[in-house]
């Protein structure tokens, strides 16, 4: 008997990435899934630092779709590599601050690495034609297997059948007339997939896989680059970027202000990090101060905006407990602010 | 048969999953990985990447939000 020839598969944890790897598993095929980290996925972070999310059951989707699958994960940690794929993209960005062409190709590049790296015959990913007007066209599917080097070992089961022969079918590994021709935005054909293999309780997320392709989530980000003066990113700023409230009173100071109990102690992890405030006479939120320069004005223009999502809100004053950059506690006593002296635009 | 620490305190999911598969990478059959995270979507996690990659849990608490998940690490 001949060993079982090898494919990879790129799992995003949604249904697209499940089928196709079964699809291509039903051949007869040995698969394993590979899940790149970039920083910006949807999965877990935000869900892990909110309270009240706690409670409910969280689950990592990559890994729930492997285990339905029965194949091994490997997860990658992608974060260092894949800033320049967000700061330069080569074909640009989405409706937001999304590269996903770039994106596509890295991921698949990065695929191709590791099968080559492995001794994997050939990689396999979930896109349909159609299915997203950026990164999943008929027009860019050549883009993405030419540009990432996967070449014709790139097959996408689900549109196999209307894009060209890729090796896998060509060598006979896999049967072209057991693949799928799906195209188009509808997501009825592959419902009726996942019902025919007996998938339930798959994840549809809305939008995309990751935060960049949420409107409000680009906007801090651009904000970021902009308030810095330079287009550039680490880990715990994209990270401080899914939590909490962002009010930006100046343009060299913004605010990161708790909205709920788990925030808040999530954002305590980073007090050595960053100048920060608590309310002190009342309940109230913690907020992280990511500042170029901060000084007595500031400090009092934050304390009452801080003062105003404390309990304190409609007290007379409110005190406020500011430890500045070199640790110093600083005490202050301040009106709150009202909603109406807080502009629209300080909200990032 | 060795024992081995991992610190993936403060780190979110996936990234103490990450780390927990990169230190198993390193280890032989038989060892055991004490994971510490704070996490608590790592209980989950790390249960399942373990379930599918073939290595043990021998342990998972969550004491007041202080992780401790104990693996035996398997032949994968
Ligand atoms: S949504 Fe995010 S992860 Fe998905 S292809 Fe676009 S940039 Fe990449």
């Amino acid at each position: 008997m001949t060993t079982p020839r090898k494919a990879l598969a790129l799992i995003s944890g949604g249904l697209d990435s499940l089928l196709a790897a079964r699809v291509i598993q039903e051949q007869g095929i040995h698969v394993e899934g590979v899940n790149f980290f970039t920083g910006f996925c949807v999965e877990g972070h935000t869900h892990a630092i909110r309270k009240k999310d706690q409670a409910k059951p969280k689950r990592n989707n990559a890994l729930w779709v492997a285990e339905q699958l029965g194949i091994k994960l490997h997860i990658v940690d992608i974060v260092e590599e894949y800033k320049d794929v967000v700061l330069n993209p080569t074909h640009g960005y989405g409706a937001n601050l999304n590269p996903c062409l770039d994106c596509k190709i890295f991921m698949v590049h990065k695929a191709q690495e590791w099968i080559d790296k492995h001794g994997f015959d050939f990689i396999i990913t979930g896109e349909v034609i159609g299915q997203r007007p950026m990164s999943q066209r008929k027009d860019t599917m050549p883009v993405v297997a030419d540009q990432s080097g996967a070449g014709d070992r790139l097959l996408r089961p689900l549109c196999a059948q209307n894009l060209p022969q890729t090796m896998p079918e060509r060598e006979g590994w896999v049967d072209r007339e057991r693949l799928y021709g799906f195209s188009g935005r509808s997501r009825k054909p592959q419902m009726a997939l996942a019902k025919q293999y007996g998938f339930e309780d798959y994840a549809t997320p809305a939008g995309g896989c990751c935060f960049l392709t949420d409107e409000n989530y680009s906007h801090k980000l651009g904000d970021l680059w902009q308030a810095r003066g330079e287009r550039r990113y680490e880990l715990d700023d994209i990270m401080l970027l899914k939590v909490g409230r962002h009010l930006r009173p100046r343009p060299y100071f913004k605010m990161i202000i708790s909205r709920e109990e788990g925030e808040a102690r999530f954002l305590e992890g980073y007090r050595k990090q960053f100048r920060h405030m608590r309310t002190v006479s009342h309940i109230g939120p913690m907020a992280l101060i990511d500042a170029s320069r901060f000084d007595q004005e500031d400090a009092q223009i934050a304390a009452s905006l801080l003062a105003r999502f404390s309990q304190g809100r409609d007290a007379p004053s409110v005190e406020v407990e500011y430890i500045d950059e070199l640790g110093v506690a600083h005490g202050f006593t301040v009106p709150p602010m009202s909603p109406a002296q807080i502009p629209k635009e300080w909200y990032l | 048969m060795s024992r081995h620490h991992l610190d993936a305190r403060r780190l979110l999911c996936p990234m103490p999953v990450i780390r927990t598969q990169d230190r198993i990478a390193t280890l032989a059959v038989g060892d055991i990985l004490e994971v510490h995270a704070t996490d608590p979507g790592a209980i989950n996690d790390i249960g399942a990447w373990c379930r599918i990659n073939g290595h043990k849990v021998l342990q998972a608490q969550n004491d007041d939000g202080e992780i401790l998940m104990i693996l035996e690490v398997g032949q994968s």
